[in-house]
């Protein structure tokens, strides 16, 4: 089936013994000229791109602490070694997080240090040449921005900004991702990743109603663009039609419709993921946030919900107040913006949906805790709502449920692997064996307690599960939404 | 200077100055700094007193020059990170959702290194022992820059000498995994080894003195003190000695200019320095405004 060897999934995770250069390669695709510029960047790799890298480089430890920060305070204690899902999967050393932000440090250490300028030996500070911008395209696109490493670092350094810088310096001397770029670019012409233009949305809801009637018997309404609606959902456009993503759209719908909320997804704002994130770019995340903005005021909502998705979370939880903000014009009782699975749950505490966990019974159902939700979000008033609240959903319409090894999951979770732009058929080998972790941890529970389904609140979990878990032995469709199951056990009323 | 029996009653009469104001003012004489300030001193010293000048004034000169580099040093340091606006909230979640829980997280950080027990006991295991022993030791050193000794410094005393041997176990230990853990070796760069290298140099020294060849440490203190007051002292030519200060001037000049920059730089982390509470608060930098009002 695949052009690399597939890793085993042992009895127990193993750090593998290290391989040095395995993962060396050119990397994922580099974005045309035209997806180049129309993010704002130069077309090709600019001649003197030596000096525009370190240039970004000397202007990004200006404008970011966390950079500054990471980059002088590293003790290289090894803490965070084996905590990578690209290092567990591939053996390759530079995928370990300290040695991938030694890709970068080494070349802080030689242009902006005293130690690096004058005994470039003593202290591993290396100049910037070619070689050495490959290997920075190269490895920096085997990160998925999940924030583990973080976790474990005595000094919480997150590899993940780390990356987000060298990609901005890489996309600034020329050398863009084809995948995030070309997206953003979609979002900025048509309004969400996929390309999907307003009358094609339209139709796709249209035919959900209809599938969800012929399903239920009952008339629920997706419906788009309608000014005046209380609040706004803005979900990932895979919702619109990726399996299993539109049963959790789907979900989220006969929610609204059993609330009898007055909602409404917008043609502007299709898509609640943010790839600018991916790319580091604080300009192009900014763009990206003012579309929701723009359709709030347009529409002339309340409140703002988002759907199912990991990164999109994160910069709608902890970025959107401060890049789209303030959002005065919105109702202040209620969060802004908020989750859908809070929405649900609120209502569920409130005693206001019934449901028929039988529904579910064919389900032995384990849930996989989405990187950027669990280490770079919250859900609820409390800390640790981004465990409880999912979590709450699943038991209150399931019967049988079973936690993955404790530390697999919440903030110990492993990243899907297809995480911070690397979802693209480009990076499938990556894909595949960055997913090793989490398919060792879903095989014990397979095992212990019979799991059949994993769910999870993340467009790229759902897609990267369905197509890594064929490697695994598993099949493509025991990746399921929260809120397909919150659907399929909710008890409707058919509306007057 | 001769070791043996002369060394031990220097020791012993060392320990009992400790608890005294020592030197006593009266020893001091204004015109001339180097009027021998204790009896041990009043023996024929080899070299002359001229080559205790230099050695004085050459030490006197580069502790002054150390201490310029490390508080100057790192003081700009702390500035520039304070300065740096961190523009996004990026808190590791689950995060306190206020300011005194952010103080607890830091402070469960910096004194348990919570996260690193959760990432490897081991590491952890000697690094702890190793900050605990270095912290112990620092502040038995202080004996030597007060006059009167305060008396909690006093009563760490006991447990500060062992707390050198703690030191060199978590050192060694941390050394040993550097060696051995392919992992660790990999990330390791020759600066990484020789950082170790020097603190083992100079717990090594400190303990060679404490327990098998005492140095004058009356004679020290006096050199410290007239230091720290600008009326030098002369300092004891015991190679031991010099070889222990010569480590501690290298390790407080290079201070920040290495990774030890880590310990003020866990205090800016915006990972684990931030408060959880984006949605309540908007949080906006300087840079980041400007954004806006260009728009
Ligand atoms: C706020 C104060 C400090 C904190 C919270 C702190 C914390 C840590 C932690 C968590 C580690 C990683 C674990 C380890 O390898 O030991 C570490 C490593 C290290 N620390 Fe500190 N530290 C502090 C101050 C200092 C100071 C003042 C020194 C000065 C000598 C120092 C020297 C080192 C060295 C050399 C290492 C690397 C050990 C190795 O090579 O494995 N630390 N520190
Ligand atoms: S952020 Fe995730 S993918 Fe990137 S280095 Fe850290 S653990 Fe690996
Ligand atoms: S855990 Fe942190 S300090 Fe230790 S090696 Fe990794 S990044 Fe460096």
């Amino acid at each position: 089936m695949a052009k690399f060897t597939v890793p085993v999934i042992a009895e127990y995770l193993e750090t593998p013994k290290l391989q040095p250069d395995v993962m060396q390669g050119a990397g994922p695709f580099v974005a045309k000229p035209d997806m180049q510029k129309a993010l704002g960047f130069p077309e090709q790799l600019v001649d003197d791109w030596q000096h525009v890298a370190l240039d970004k480089m000397g202007e990004l430890l200006k404008k970011y602490r966390s950079l500054q920060v990471y980059m002088d305070a590293c003790v290289k204690c090894g803490a965070c070694t084996d905590k990578c899902h690209y290092m567990l999967g591939t053996g390759d050393p530079k995928n370990m997080p300290v040695a991938r932000q030694d890709l970068m440090r080494k070349v802080y250490r030689r242009y902006f240090t005293l130690a690096g300028k004058y005994f470039p030996k003593l202290v591993g500070a290396v100049d910037l040449t070619e070689s050495v911008l490959d290997d920075w395209y190269n490895y920096y696109h085997q990160c998925s921005e999940c924030r583990r490493c973080s976790v474990f670092c005595p000094y919480g350094i997150d590899t993940a900004e780390v990356t987000m810088a060298a990609r901005e310096i890489l996309a600034s001397v020329g050398r863009g991702q084809k995948y995030a770029n070309e997206i953003i670019g979609k979002v900025y012409t048509i309004g969400n990743n996929l390309g999907l233009p307003e009358p094609a949305l339209r139709n796709t809801l249209e035919g959900l109603e209809e599938d969800i009637f012929d399903d239920t018997g009952v008339a629920v309404r997706l419906p788009l663009d309608e000014k005046g609606a209380d609040i706004l959902l803005v979900t990932p456009s895979a919702d619109f039609f990726a399996e299993p993503h539109v049963d959790g759209l789907m979900g989220y719908a006969k929610v609204f419709h059993q609330m009898g909320a007055s909602w409404t997804l917008s043609s502007h704002a299709s898509e609640a993921a943010n790839f600018g994130l991916f790319i580091g770019s604080y300009d192009n995340m900014r763009r990206l946030t003012l579309r929701i903005r723009e359709a709030a005021l347009e529409l002339g909502v309340k409140r703002i919900i988002f759907g199912e998705c990991g990164h999109a979370w994160r910069v709608a939880y902890s970025f959107l107040n401060t890049l789209a903000g303030p959002f005065d014009f919105l109702d202040p009782r209620y969060p802004i913006p908020q989750h859908i699975c809070e929405y649900t749950y609120d209502a569920l505490q409130a005693g206001l949906l019934t449901f028929d966990k039988s529904a579910n019974d064919h389900r032995v159902v384990t849930f996989h805790d989405s990187c950027n939700v669990a280490r770079a979000s919250r859900m609820g008033n409390m800390a640790g709502g981004q465990f409880i609240i999912p979590r709450a959903l699943i038991k209150a319409s399931c019967n049988h449920f079973h936690d993955m090894a404790a530390d697999t999951i919440h903030d110990q979770t492993f990243c899907c692997g297809g995480g911070g732009g690397l979802l693209t058929d480009d990076l499938l080998e990556l894909r595949v064996k960055g997913a090793l972790p989490r398919m060792q941890a879903l095989k014990q529970v397979v095992e212990q307690h019979q799991v059949t389904h994993m769910a999870a609140i993340c467009a790229i979990c759902k897609s990267q599960f369905s197509k890594v878990l064929p490697y695994y032995g598993f099949e493509m469709d025991q990746i399921i939404s929260v809120h397909q199951l919150v659907g399929d056990a909710l008890v409707l009323t058919p509306s007057e | 200077m001769p070791f043996g029996n002369e060394g031990k009653t220097t020791t012993k009469r060392a320990a009992g100055a400790t608890r005294h104001a020592f030197p006593s003012k009266d020893d001091g004489n204004e015109n001339n700094s180097f009027h021998p300030t204790h009896p041990a001193h009043q023996k024929p010293q080899k070299g002359g007193s001229s080559y205790k000048m230099i050695l004085t004034a050459i030490y006197a000169l580069l502790f002054y020059l150390a201490a310029a580099v490390l508080l100057l040093g790192v003081g700009y340091k702390i500035y520039q990170y304070a300065r740096i606006p961190a523009p996004l909230k990026i808190p590791t979640t689950p995060a306190p959702t206020t300011r005194r829980g952010v103080a607890l997280r830091m402070l469960r950080e910096v004194t348990l290194f919570e996260s690193l027990f959760r990432a490897n006991k081991w590491i952890w295991l000697f690094g702890w022992i190793f900050h605990v022993a270095l912290l112990l030791v620092v502040l038995r050193h202080l004996r030597y820059f007060l006059d009167p000794v305060w008396s909690w410094v006093v009563l760490i005393q006991p447990i500060g000498q062992y707390a050198g041997f703690a030191l060199m176990l978590g050192l060694t230990g941390l050394l040993i995994r550097r060696i051995a853990v392919e992992r660790i070796r990999y990330i390791s760069s020759p600066s990484d080894y020789l950082m170790l290298v020097l603190l083992l140099s100079i717990g090594g020294s400190g303990l060679l003195m404490r327990f098998v060849l005492p140095t004058d440490i009356v004679q020290f203190k006096a050199f410290m003190l007239g230091v720290l007051s600008f009326n030098w002292q002369p300092m004891p030519s015991d190679p031991l000695l010099l070889l222990h200060l010569t480590l501690v001037i290298g390790l407080m000049l290079i201070f920040p200019y290495s990774k030890l920059l880590h310990a003020p730089g866990v205090f800016f982390s915006p990972s684990r320095n931030q408060v959880d509470n984006p949605r309540e608060r908007r949080h906006v930098t300087r840079w980041a405004a400007k954004l806006e009002d260009a728009a």
